[in-house]
């Protein structure tokens, strides 16, 4: 029987012709990644383990994004930790504020994942980077520490499940949000639970990067161990001119065994929204109600990337944000800020009345920069709407892509774009 | 390795946020975590707790976020070990890594009232439920879990590797 590209990646890094789900294996990581919540506790369970040296300095990479530019003393002192490991180990890849930018908006757009790697990353959503065709996937903070001193990392190979989107055209203003909330939606948060989720199919192909982004950046929403795209023309032409070394691709064969396939026609499926608290709460916009919202957040890890905004601008342009509603945008990392602003979207944004943050993870996990009081409600395009993730536990968040956000930000209540007055 | 102590029960997809809130991720300090342990499922919690007590979960326990700050205040509130229906994947693993006993049994869940007195003997996998008098076996730990709890966690395991 073939290998899926999930067990294809991990048997090269493992040094083995073959892999099997189920197996044990000791893989070789590319990558591994912290940032300012997660890194202090793995720095600390790094000077345990007794090594002078992290295993390559120029593959462990830092990304102070969470609480950054720093909301608290705490937090400060924990950015602190980073810049000072960072220094002592001459690492390449630590990206001070005003370098930094979310850090899975930023590592693909640095060149500094590319196909065919293994890569951890402490923290939940690094399993954004299989859009690229990477096996990637998060860990906590002492397999973290691990990794950083060893360069290896242990793993059950996962059994997959093949996700196929039929249909070529996506319906008006469905993305990659959309097919990954239907998804969530349809086999629940644990419905991979410990499984690689393969994306395939015509509307995968004719997605774009952004959106396959979004989509592998869900996976762990699902349960999923690691979500990943095989790499096509739109791949290869992302990361050519951002490569500084060399990339493998792999692709699964046509007998790879799969622990279940699940189709959907792209042409059934219309914008999302994640109903709270439990982002497989998902249900068509057109059923979505009368809920008027306090807040609306565009960004993240999940929809902070450039065809994020410009949907947005596109919604936003010509209109006010509702007086009742505040908008908060928040480019995923300095350079997508810079070609938002070369745009002109800022100015569309700002005669929206909406406010433009630098980059951070800020509001999606409840750290700064747009927390709710008791009894409010967001719209958002991040990943979560657990009970208290943007803030008081007794708030409310609903998940949707750009478009639906915008509108919505507007309206003062969640409605499709084509409701826009 | 055997605990006994009062349980806790909890529901269905018990995620990382209410376990411990990111609004006290700006520490890692575990006592200072532990004040807020479920916090967000259950306000109450952090005081009534009792150094030893178990918590008992349905399906998905630990969901969401990788923060190993999640497994390190339930350890440091005393929680003795956890038994849920099943565990998130990254939860499991942190679990195993910073020496939280944790068990996969769903009849035991379905056996188990809060409250109940129950002693677990988790190198034979086995949770009898004290209060009623019945027992149950746990889903068997894979033999490198083993082998790491073994070696006391992942540190030293890998400190036993790179420095032989």
């Amino acid at each position: 029987m073939g290998m899926t590209i999930t067990e294809k990646i991990l048997a090269a890094h493992a040094g083995k012709k073959t892999v099997a789900p189920g197996e044990l294996i000791s893989s070789k990581v590319d990558i591994v990644l912290g940032n300012d919540i997660t890194a202090p506790v793995a720095i600390k369970e790094f000077e345990k383990i007794g090594v002078p040296d992290v295993f390559d300095k120029e593959k462990v990479v830092l990304v102070p994004d969470h609480f950054t530019p720093n909301k608290d003393i705490k937090s400060a002192e924990q950015a602190k930790l980073l810049r000072s490991f960072a220094k002592k180990h001459e690492l390449t890849n630590y990206f001070e504020v005003g370098r930094m930018g979310i850090e899975h908006c930023l590592l693909p757009e640095q060149g500094i994942v590319l196909p065919g790697d293994v890569i951890i990353g402490a923290d939940s959503h690094t399993c954004t980077y299989g859009a690229l065709g990477a096996f990637s996937t998060g860990v906590g903070s002492t397999d973290m520490a691990a990794g950083m001193a060893s360069g290896e990392v242990w793993f059950k190979v996962p059994e997959s499940i093949k996700f196929v989107y039929n249909g070529n055209d996506l319906n008006e203003w469905v993305s990659g949000k959309d097919l990954i909330l239907h998804t969530i939606g349809d086999i629940g948060v644990d419905g991979a639970l410990y499984k690689a989720m393969e994306f395939t199919g015509p509307a995968i192909e004719n997605l774009s990067m952004d959106g396959r982004f979004t989509m592998a950046n869900m996976a762990i929403e699902a349960g999923g161990k690691n979500g990943i795209i095989a790499p096509d023309q739109t791949t290869i032409d992302y990361v050519e001119s951002k490569a500084k070394r060399p990339y493998k691709i792999y692709s699964s064969d046509d007998d790879a065994g799969y622990d279940a396939v699940i189709e959907y026609d792209v042409s059934q499926i219309e914008p999302q929204v994640a109903f709270p608290h439990l982002p497989e709460n998902s249900r068509p916009v057109s059923g979505a109600g009368n809920v008027e919202l306090d807040q609306v957040i565009i960004g993240s890890c999940t929809n902070g990337r450039m065809e994020d905004l410009r949907i947005a601008a596109k919604v936003l342009k010509g209109h006010k944000v509702h007086p009742d509603v505040r908008l908060v945008i928040i480019p995923g990392t300095q350079e997508i800020y810079k070609q938002a602003m070369k745009e002109g979207l800022f100015e569309i944004f700002v005669d929206a009345d909406a406010a433009v943050s630098t980059p951070t993870c800020g509001p999606c996990l409840g750290g700064h920069m747009g927390i709710l009081a008791k009894g409010e409600r967001a719209l958002a395009t991040t990943n979560r709407n657990f009970v208290g993730r943007m803030g008081h536990p007794e708030s409310e968040v609903y998940l949707s892509n750009p478009a639906v956000a915008a509108a919505s930000a507007i309206m003062g209540r969640i409605v499709g774009p084509g409701e826009v007055e | 390795m055997e605990f006994q102590g009062l349980t806790w029960k909890f529901g269905a997809d018990v995620d990382t946020d209410a376990i411990i809130p990111a609004r006290y991720l700006n520490t890692s300090d575990p006592d200072e975590l532990a004040r807020h342990c479920m916090e967000d499922a259950d306000p109450e919690f952090p005081n009534k707790v009792k150094s030893g007590d178990i918590i008992v979960a349905e399906k998905n326990f630990g969901c969401g976020s990788s923060r190993e700050h999640a497994p390190i205040c339930i350890k440091a509130a005393g929680i003795s070990c956890v038994i849920a229906k099943s565990f998130a994947r990254i939860f499991y693993r942190n679990a195993f890594n910073i020496g939280l006993p944790i068990l996969e049994s769903a009849e035991a869940v379905d056996g188990i009232n809060e409250g109940d007195e129950v002693k677990v003997d988790v190198d034979n996998g086995v949770i009898y439920n004290v209060t009623k008098g019945t027992s149950f076996k746990s889903t068997a730990i894979p033999p490198f879990m083993q082998e790491l709890i073994d070696a006391g966690g992942l540190i030293n395991y890998v400190r036993g590797r790179l420095n032989r």
